[in-house]
C-alpha cells in the first residue's frame, strides 16, 4: 500500500512503501499528460505505471509503428444507439481525458479515425460492439462512447480473436444520463491488449464501468474516471480470471472533482496455475472542491493454486476535510477451508464445493452487471475457466 | 433401525502451543428416533465432539471409533458422511458470498439424494419449510448466511435439517444467541423434523432452556473431554438448579 502524496506531513500511518524508501510527493492529478508519444521517454520497466507489467512482451505497442486504420467493428441493433467513424481531428475526440503513459500516447498518435458510439433515448437498451479479426499486426484504435443527457444504455465493448492492440476509449456521460460500459476481453491466448479508458461524468449522471478480463496473454485495462460535476457517480467494477502464464492488469483512477460525487470501486479476481499474474492499482483522488464525497475502493483476489502472484495497491489521496466517507480495502487469500467444510458437510463433494465458492466469489461482480443474458454467459465462461483446473 | 455408535473416542487438536488432548474416551450410542442432550461447561469438548463426528480436518482422532450402522465413519470424507445420513447444525455457520440459499439447497439436496429433486415438489417443500420457520420468501435469493442475523443463521441451519432429512443430526449450541421467540421457532423445527423423519438427535448445549422445548430421552453431562454422568430428563433439571460446579470439583479431585 502506498500514498502518492502527503496531504499533511503529520497524517497518520504514512510511511515509505516497502519497494522504495521515498514516498513520491506528487499528486495523481499532476501526472504528465500528452497525446504525442514523442513526449514520453522510452519505457525502462521501472516507472511506477509500468513496474508490474511485462514491458518486454509488448515493446512493439509502446514504441513501435502501429497500424492505425479502422479495425473490424460490428454492433448489434438497438434503437437510439448508432455507430459511425469520425476523423481524428473531430471536436468530439479528446474531451474525456488524454494519455498519461506511452502505450496510450502511441495509440493516440497513430489512430486514423475514431469509432463513435452515440447513445440517446431514455429507455433502457443493450448494444454489443464486437471487435474481431484484428490479427497479429500491432494496432492502434480509438473509440468514443457518448451518452446524451438523460439517456440510458448498456454498451458492451467485446474483443475476440487475435489482437496486438493499444487503444484509448473515451466515455462521455451527459447530464443525468445512466450509462453502463462493459469492456469484455475474450482474446486468444497469445493476444496482447493495452487500453486506457477515460470517462467524464456530468452532473447527476451515473456510469457503471465493468472490466471483465478472461482471455489474452497480457491484458492491461486502465480506467480513469473524472467525476467532473456535482452529483456524478461511478460504480467501477472488475472481474478477472488469470490462468497459467497470463498477465491481467488494471490501474483504476477515480478523480472526485466536484461536490457530492460518489464512487465505488470493486475488483475481484481469481488466479490459477503456474505464472498466473494479476495487478490491481486503485488510485482515488478527492480534490479540494469535492466536498461531501463518498468513496470506497476494494480489491479481492482468490488464489487457487501455487505459483501465482497478485499485486494489489490501493492509494487514497484526500485534499479536503469535508467528506462523507472514504475508504479502501485489499485482500488476497487462499481458499477459505471453513466454506469448503460447510458445503461438504451438506453432502456436496469437494471439487463441486470449490467451484461453487469460486463462482460465488466472482458472481458478486457478475450479479451487478444488470443484463441477464450477459450475466449468464459470463457465469458459463467462468465455469469453463474453472474446469481448466 | 439405524444406530450411531461412538466408542472410546480420543481426539487431539494442534494449537500454537502444541498438541492438546480434547476428547478423552467418549462412549455414546444413539438410535434412530432418540434425542440425546449433551450438556457441559465451556471448554469441556462438546463442540469438538460435534465437529469430529462431521469430520472437520482440524481434529485428529487418535483412538476409538465412530460407527454408523456398523460402517466406519472415520474413514469417510466430510461429504460422504453427509451423504451417509449425518448432519451438523453449526454454531457459527459461515457466509458463502455469491451463492444463493436456493442454489445451495438444491445443490445439497441433489448431492445427498444422488439425483436432482423434482422441481415442483422441491419448490413446494422449500416454501413450506420456510413458512414454518417464519422465514420470508426473499430469504431464498439472499447469499448463504451473508448479512444474516444470529437468529436467521440458526433458522437456515434448521431449514437444511428439515429439507435434507438426515438419519442423525448433531445440533451444536443451536440455542446460543437466540431470543425466546427465535428459540421457539427453531425448537419447533427440530421437533417437526423429529416427528416427520424419526431421526436421532444429539443436542449439544450449555444451557437448559432449549430443553423446555425439545424433550430429550437422555441427558449426558460432559466434563473435561468425556461423559461424567448420564441419566434421563431429570438430570437436566438438577443441572439447572446446581450448575456444573460439582463436576469441576470432582474433576480436579481426580487430577
Amino acid at each position: 500500500m502506498q500514498s502518492t502524496a502527503l496531504p499533511t506531513p503529520e497524517q497518520h500511518g504514512i510511511r515509505a512503501h516497502s519497494d522504495g524508501p521515498i514516498v513520491p510527493v506528487q499528486t495523481r492529478s499532476e501526472r504528465f499528460r500528452s497525446t504525442d508519444v514523442a513526449d514520453f521517454a522510452p519505457i525502462t520497466g521501472r516507472e511506477h505505471e509500468w513496474k508490474y507489467s511485462p514491458v518486454a512482451a509488448f515493446a512493439d505497442l509502446t514504441s513501435g509503428e502501429l497500424d492505425g486504420s479502422r479495425v473490424e467493428v460490428e454492433a448489434t441493433d438497438a434503437a437510439g444507439v448508432s455507430l459511425s467513424w469520425i476523423p481524428r481531428d473531430d471536436a468530439r475526440v479528446g474531451r474525456a481525458g488524454i494519455p498519461e503513459e506511452r502505450a496510450s500516447a502511441n495509440a493516440w498518435s497513430a489512430f486514423g479515425e475514431a469509432a463513435l458510439v452515440e447513445v440517446a433515448g431514455e429507455e433502457a437498451k443493450t448494444v454489443t460492439v464486437t471487435r474481431s479479426g484484428l490479427g497479429t499486426t500491432p494496432r492502434a484504435a480509438h473509440t468514443v462512447i457518448e451518452a446524451a443527457p438523460f439517456s440510458q444504455a448498456l454498451v458492451v465493448l467485446r474483443g475476440i480473436g487475435d489482437a496486438r492492440l493499444t487503444e484509448n476509449v473515451e466515455v462521455v456521460v451527459g447530464e443525468g444520463a445512466n450509462l453502463t460500459v462493459v469492456s469484455l476481453q475474450e482474446w486468444t491466448d497469445e493476444s496482447v491488449h493495452l487500453a486506457s479508458h477515460f470517462a467524464r461524468i456530468g452532473r447527476d449522471a451515473k456510469l457503471k464501468h465493468i472490466v471483465v478480463s478472461l482471455g489474452g496473454k497480457v491484458v492491461r485495462v486502465n480506467p480513469s474516471t473524472h467525476l467532473a460535476e456535482q452529483g456524478a457517480d461511478v460504480e467501477a467494477l472488475g472481474l478477472y480470471f488469470s490462468d497459467a502464464g497470463q498477465h491481467l492488469e488494471q490501474q483504476v483512477f477515480v478523480h472526485h472533482d466536484a461536490p457530492h460525487t460518489r464512487s465505488r470501486v470493486t475488483y475481484k479476481g481469481a488466479l490459477q496455475g503456474e505464472g498466473a499474474r494479476s495487478v490491481w492499482i486503485g488510485d482515488v483522488l478527492i480534490g479540494n472542491t469535492a466536498t461531501g464525497t463518498d468513496s470506497y475502493e476494494q480489491n479481492r483476489n482468490l488464489v487457487l493454486t501455487d505459483g501465482t502472484r497478485a499485486d494489489s495497491v490501493p492509494n487514497l489521496e484526500i485534499e479536503t476535510g469535508d467528506i462523507e466517507g472514504a475508504g479502501h480495502a485489499s485482500a488476497t487469500g487462499r481458499f477459505d477451508d471453513e466454506q469448503l467444510f460447510y458445503l461438504q458437510a451438506r453432502g456436496i463433494p469437494e471439487d463441486e464445493a470449490r467451484r461453487l465458492v469460486v463462482r460465488g466469489f466472482l458472481a458478486e461482480v457478475v450479479q451487478q452487471i444488470g443484463d441477464a443474458e450477459l450475466e449468464e454467459r459470463l457465469i458459463r465462461a467462468l465455469e469453463a475457466e474453472l474446469q481448466g483446473s | 433401525m439405524s444406530v450411531l455408535e461412538i466408542k472410546n473416542l480420543h481426539v487431539n487438536v494442534e494449537t500454537d502451543q502444541g498438541t492438546r488432548e480434547i476428547l478423552r474416551g467418549v462412549d455414546l450410542t444413539i438410535r434412530e428416533g432418540e434425542i440425546h442432550a449433551i450438556m457441559g461447561p465451556n471448554g469441556s469438548g462438546k463442540s469438538t465432539l460435534a465437529y469430529t463426528i462431521a469430520g472437520h480436518p482440524k481434529y485428529t482422532v487418535v483412538e476409538g471409533e465412530i460407527l454408523l450402522d456398523g460402517e466406519n465413519v472415520l474413514e469417510m470424507s466430510v461429504d460422504e458422511r453427509a451423504r451417509a445420513g449425518m448432519f451438523l447444525a453449526m454454531q457459527y455457520p459461515v457466509e458463502i458470498p455469491g451463492v444463493t440459499v436456493t442454489n445451495f439447497l438444491r445443490t445439497a439436496k441433489t448431492a445427498i439424494d444422488g439425483e436432482a429433486p423434482s422441481i415442483r415438489t422441491w419448490l413446494k417443500d422449500v416454501r413450506g419449510a420456510m413458512t414454518n420457520l417464519r422465514m420470508d420468501s426473499g430469504f431464498a435469493e439472499r447469499n448463504v448466511n451473508e448479512g444474516f442475523s444470529g437468529g436467521e443463521k440458526k433458522r437456515n441451519e434448521i431449514l437444511q435439517l428439515e429439507l435434507l432429512k438426515p438419519k442423525f443430526a448433531v445440533l451444536d449450541e443451536t440455542d446460543s444467541g437466540l431470543d425466546v421467540d427465535a428459540l421457539k421457532v427453531v425448537s419447533e423445527g427440530v421437533n417437526r423434523a423429529h416427528s416427520n423423519t424419526g431421526l436421532g438427535i444429539l443436542l449439544i448445549t450449555h444451557y437448559t432452556r432449549i430443553l423446555r422445548y425439545i424433550k430429550p430421552d437422555f441427558v449426558h453431562v460432559f466434563v473435561a473431554g468425556k461423559i461424567a454422568e448420564q441419566g434421563g430428563p431429570e438430570l437436566a433439571d438438577r443441572l439447572e438448579e446446581e450448575g456444573y460446579d460439582r463436576y469441576h470439583v470432582a474433576e480436579s479431585a481426580t487430577q
